[in-house]
């Protein structure tokens, strides 16, 4: 399917819960209001026209002017051969977006739809503080409970990926960047 | 029957028939391979729930070699970060130049000179077969088998001075850039690269009978920790993981970038020769297959080779239009994929790096249940991580 018919098909189905399309560009996606991504997720998977079986990735990205965060999944849909040992295709790929509320990010987990999400989902909370209720590695400690961190370690205080990030001036006894002499500091 | 008293403890009896029999209780044990483990690849740590030999469960513990690499990305015009991307997978430095670039130009809409295309596939496909000799050495001394190490290393120097003529480095090359090469090649290069194919490929047999068909090494891997394509594809996996499992999916193949569509070339898949399809041995020998298939688009490549310019015409300070993008490659190791996101002015506003061993890595936790402790450098050397771009 093209990206127009995919958008058209998920508007048909869900009307109020696309909030946006935008298919032109080289970056298809609708945006799914974050209620009922569960649900969108699962219809992306198992519907016979979509079969979105693989998720590639889910990336954060922090618009702090607007107040939001947002996560991008992107999928493939694979087509297997016909015949046995035959190159498999591409069926189509698509991406969703999901806007979340900056200071209160909580969208379902869809580690129950596509198992790879576990990880991608760890890594959006380290990086940007979004929060997948629901995953399969969820802990609990005075920020509430959210998917384990990942790439930073357990007792790491705040979210590297977002643009109002400040450097710790220490960690667990080990000085950080201090003054004005911040080399990751967007200079502009 | 008979019983015993422990001693001051009248309530504790012990059962000596029991206590001889072969089916004693053992006590559960958490143990830590790693981070500093020889066969870890890297800074990886693995928590094993283990009892006795037996490995219950194991849970990967990473971001050990965690460098910033997308935070760096949003500080950094796109020149400037391609050597960045060389340390994500340092193995296949080439490889992840390009993915990179591949994404700015799209974004920025610049046309590539059709001679740099082929230099970026021909660097490509080299840094394929000296990631892949890298894979075979080091599975083979996971597995005590060290001769196979000392060979392919031997091969992989030849790979490491034709890039080192070429750029000036060995393993962080920064040689595919936004807009095409950096240099053109030196002299020779082209009479040297067949040189080296020629020599390269009756090599391939010899290793097969050095390590592939090795019968303590096919007892070590076959049938060791299976992956079915639904688990697969359902866990994200790429690359040649995902070929052993019976997919004969490839990207260069399903959406050919560069002039990928223009070479002959096949795709080889897990049959479960040795064993079960999927299985360890299944997953190293894609590797071993895949090197013919690349020696094979480097004949070509090289035939069709044009004359032309290896630079498009970009200007020092590059204005990123409004815009993004998802663009993904067939690395070594599966496919990396870069999510780059603009906003008009020459730094991009958010770059996101997908590295295939991240996912490939992630289904550790799924496949290995009730093996033994010594399956756990096989599984792990089969699925062939590197922490550069696993931790970024």
């Amino acid at each position: 399917m093209t990206p127009e018919q995919i958008a058209k098909t998920l508007q048909d189905k869900f009307d109020q819960a696309i909030v946006e399309a935008r298919v032109d560009g080289l970056h298809p996606h609708v945006v799914v209001a974050a209620d009922r991504w569960h649900e969108v997720a699962l219809f992306l998977r198992d519907d016979e026209r979509m079969k979105f079986d693989w998720l590639r990735a889910i990336s954060g990205v922090d618009r702090m002017q607007d107040g939001q965060l947002e996560a991008v999944f992107d999928l493939h849909a694979t087509q297997p051969s016909a015949e046995p040992g035959g190159l498999w295709g591409e069926r189509h790929s698509f991406a969703v977006k999901i806007k979340l509320p900056r200071d209160n990010a909580h969208v379902a987990s869809v580690a129950d739809v596509w198992p790879a999400a576990e990880w991608h989902e760890r890594e959006a909370y380290d990086l940007l503080g979004i929060v997948f209720d629901g995953n399969p590695d969820t802990v609990t400690d005075h920020d509430g409970a959210h998917p384990r961190r990942i790439l930073c370690p357990d007792d790491w205080v705040g979210h590297p990926l977002r643009k109002d990030y400040q450097f710790p001036e220490e960690y667990q006894g080990i000085p950080g960047w201090a003054g004005d002499d911040r080399p990751l500091d967007k200079k502009k | 029957m008979s019983e015993i008293e422990l001693q001051g403890q009248p309530d504790v009896l012990i059962d000596v028939d029991a206590e001889s029999s072969a089916d004693m209780v053992t006590e559960e044990l958490l143990i830590n391979m790693g981070p500093q483990h020889p066969s870890t690849h890297g800074v990886l740590r693995l928590l094993l729930r283990t009892d006795g030999e037996l490995v219950l469960e194991v849970t990967p513990h990473i971001g050990y070699l965690h460098r910033c690499a997308e935070k760096i990305g949003e500080n950094l015009t796109p020149k400037q970060y391609v050597p960045y991307t060389d340390r994500l997978d340092y193995l296949s430095a080439m490889n992840n130049n390009l993915t990179y670039a591949l994404a700015i130009e799209a974004l920025a809409g610049i046309e590539v000179p059709e001679r740099a295309t082929y230099l970026r596939m021909i660097m490509a496909e080299l840094n394929r077969i000296a990631s892949h000799l890298v894979t075979f050495g080091c599975f083979g001394m996971d597995l005590g088998a060290w001769t196979a190490f000392l060979y392919s290393f031997r091969e992989r120097e030849h790979i490491m001075d034709l890039f080192e003529s070429t750029c000036g480095a060995r393993l962080t090359y920064s040689y595919i850039t936004v807009g095409g090469v950096t240099h053109d090649l030196p002299d020779n290069f082209v009479e040297r690269l067949r040189e080296f194919l020629d020599y390269f490929d009756p090599k391939l047999p010899e290793y097969d009978g050095l390590l592939s068909n090795n019968h303590i090494f096919v007892r070590r891997t076959a049938n060791v920790a299976p992956v079915t394509a639904e688990q697969a594809i359902a866990w994200g996996l790429s690359g040649p993981i995902l070929r052993a499992c019976g997919p004969k999916w490839d990207l260069r193949k399903v959406s050919p970038y560069c002039f990928y569509d223009r070479v002959e070339f096949d795709v080889p898949v897990g049959e479960g020769r040795m064993g079960t399809v999927g299985d360890s041995w299944d997953r190293y020998i894609i590797r071993m297959l895949e090197m013919r298939q690349s020696v094979r688009i480097l004949r070509q490549l090289l035939d069709q080779l044009p004359d032309g310019d290896v630079m498009a015409k970009v200007p020092r300070t590059l204005k990123l239009p409004p815009g993004e993008i998802y663009m993904e490659t067939e690395n070594p190791r599966g496919q990396l994929g870069f999510y780059v996101e603009t906003d008009g002015s020459p730094i991009p506003y958010r770059v996101k790096a997908k590295g295939p061993s991240f996912c490939n890595l992630s289904i550790m936790h799924e496949i290995c249940r009730e093996i033994l402790i010594a399956d756990i450098p096989a599984i792990l050397g089969s699925i062939d991580v590197v922490m550069g771009e696993v931790d970024r």
